[in-house]
């Protein structure tokens, strides 16, 4: 309600006081020209190996039927051992995952302790069960911690499932099955990087949300290897002319220069202390 | 509970004060518009109330009770009054919620507020004399 005047200061969280004017307007639209959230239909996959985890992801972001990022990062950043691919709506990965990390940032300076990757995974089933998958989040969490390496998935209502490679988003069917045909426990890193980079080929190949070049992150004990972009799409185009006007493009048709008088009307002086 | 529009009119008579809160609709206010404006609104209430019948399965009903005590004497004895801003310390370290962080700290932060509240409708209406 837009009163200038409330009874009590809006609490603070979401706000629902549009959604029933939202859905108003959503019927007078005709579902045709509402605008469309950025989404990152996407092939992320992650493999468990011999001593960490692999996880890859394309760079496609998607809006309704156009391109919106060719070079979007989809592999975020939880904590020095911890990272996280997202596919569902941009926003919601980005926000969530963002808090996630801050959130096991505190614990870690109040205990000391690097974070486990079963505390990210029960924040995050946590936060998003409690939002009935409005929020749009499909997350691959993958990290090496004092138990042992671990890939998790989460998905928008709150699932958790615990295994040894698996892929999210709309090209996963795609990068499943050459994850299924390619899979062995204990891989070296060489092929298991070789695996996930076939596996998010094959989801740029066949799917439409995904493209452009694939980024790998590789998660050990000895630290992360963030390559991006591991390779590049054969496919990019290069602009034949430069979009930029050069000085002089517009005519000035007329010139009036205003001088501004200014007077100076108090003067004070404070002495710095320089002793 | 925390009531929901519309079912307890703040008029006179019960009935919807038009001056104060605007033009009625039916629809409006017996349904949330929203699937989550329900279970947000409560979600405080009905996370204490689950942890406080845990406890008290766990460790007998003196346990809950000590803790209402002080989450009362945080919320509503140091509690300023309702236009006042408050950064509400005592009760975040009684539930445990310096330590995290949620949408409720990054989204429509009290501090940031567009709306103003005029001081005497709002102590009116907490006292319950509007």
């Amino acid at each position: 309600m837009a009163l200038a005047n409330v009874f009590e200061t809006p609490a603070p969280g979401f706000n629902f006081d549009n959604a029933g004017r939202n859905a108003a307007l959503k019927g007078l639209f005709d579902g045709g020209q509402t605008p469309k959230p950025l989404k990152t239909g996407t092939t992320i996959a992650g493999v468990v190996f011999k001593d960490g985890v692999v996880l890859g992801a394309d760079t496609r972001a998607t809006s309704g039927e156009v391109v919106a990022d060719k070079m979007c990062a989809k592999i975020h950043y939880i904590s020095p051992n911890i990272y996280c691919c997202g596919a569902g709506t941009a926003a919601d990965t980005e926000k969530t995952t963002d808090l996630l990390s801050s959130n096991l940032t505190i614990y870690s300076l109040n205990s000391g302790r690097n974070p486990r990757v079963v505390m990210a995974v029960n924040i995050l089933q946590d936060m998003l069960y409690r939002y009935h998958g409005q929020i749009g989040a499909n997350l691959i969490l993958g990290g090496v911690d004092c138990t042992g390496n671990h890939l998790y998935t989460v998905g928008p209502y709150g699932s958790v499932n615990k295994v040894p490679y698996l892929s999210m988003g709309s090209g996963d069917l795609a990068a499943l099955g050459i994850l299924e045909d390619g899979f062995k426990p204990n891989l070296e890193l060489e092929p298991a990087k070789e695996l996930v980079r076939a596996a998010i080929q094959a989801g740029i190949m066949n799917d439409l949300g995904s493209g452009n070049n694939i980024d790998i992150c590789v998660i050990t004990k000895q630290g992360v290897d963030y390559i991006r972009p591991y390779r590049e799409s054969q496919f990019k185009d290069k602009r034949k002319t430069k979009y930029k006007y050069p000085p002089g493009a517009t005519p000035i048709l007329t010139e009036k220069v205003v001088p501004l008088k200014l007077e100076v009307v108090q003067e004070t002086v404070q002495q710095m202390e320089t002793a | 509970i925390v009531p929901v529009a519309g079912f307890s009119p703040q008029g006179a008579y019960g009935v919807q004060d038009s001056l104060r809160s605007g033009f009625t609709s039916v629809k409006n206010e017996l349904l949330p518009s929203h699937p989550l404006e329900l279970s947000e609104k409560n979600f405080q209430l009905n996370q204490d109330k689950m942890n406080f019948s845990t406890l008290r399965n766990i460790q007998g009903l003196h346990a809950p009770l000590k803790l209402q005590m002080e989450y009362r004497a945080a919320r509503q004895v140091i509690q300023r009054l309702p236009f006042l801003q408050s950064s509400n310390l005592a009760l975040d370290t009684l539930r445990n919620s310096d330590e995290s962080i949620g949408f409720e700290d990054v989204l429509n932060d009290p501090a940031h507020s567009e709306v103003m509240g005029e001081p005497h409708m709002m102590v009116e209406y907490k006292l319950g004399l509007l």
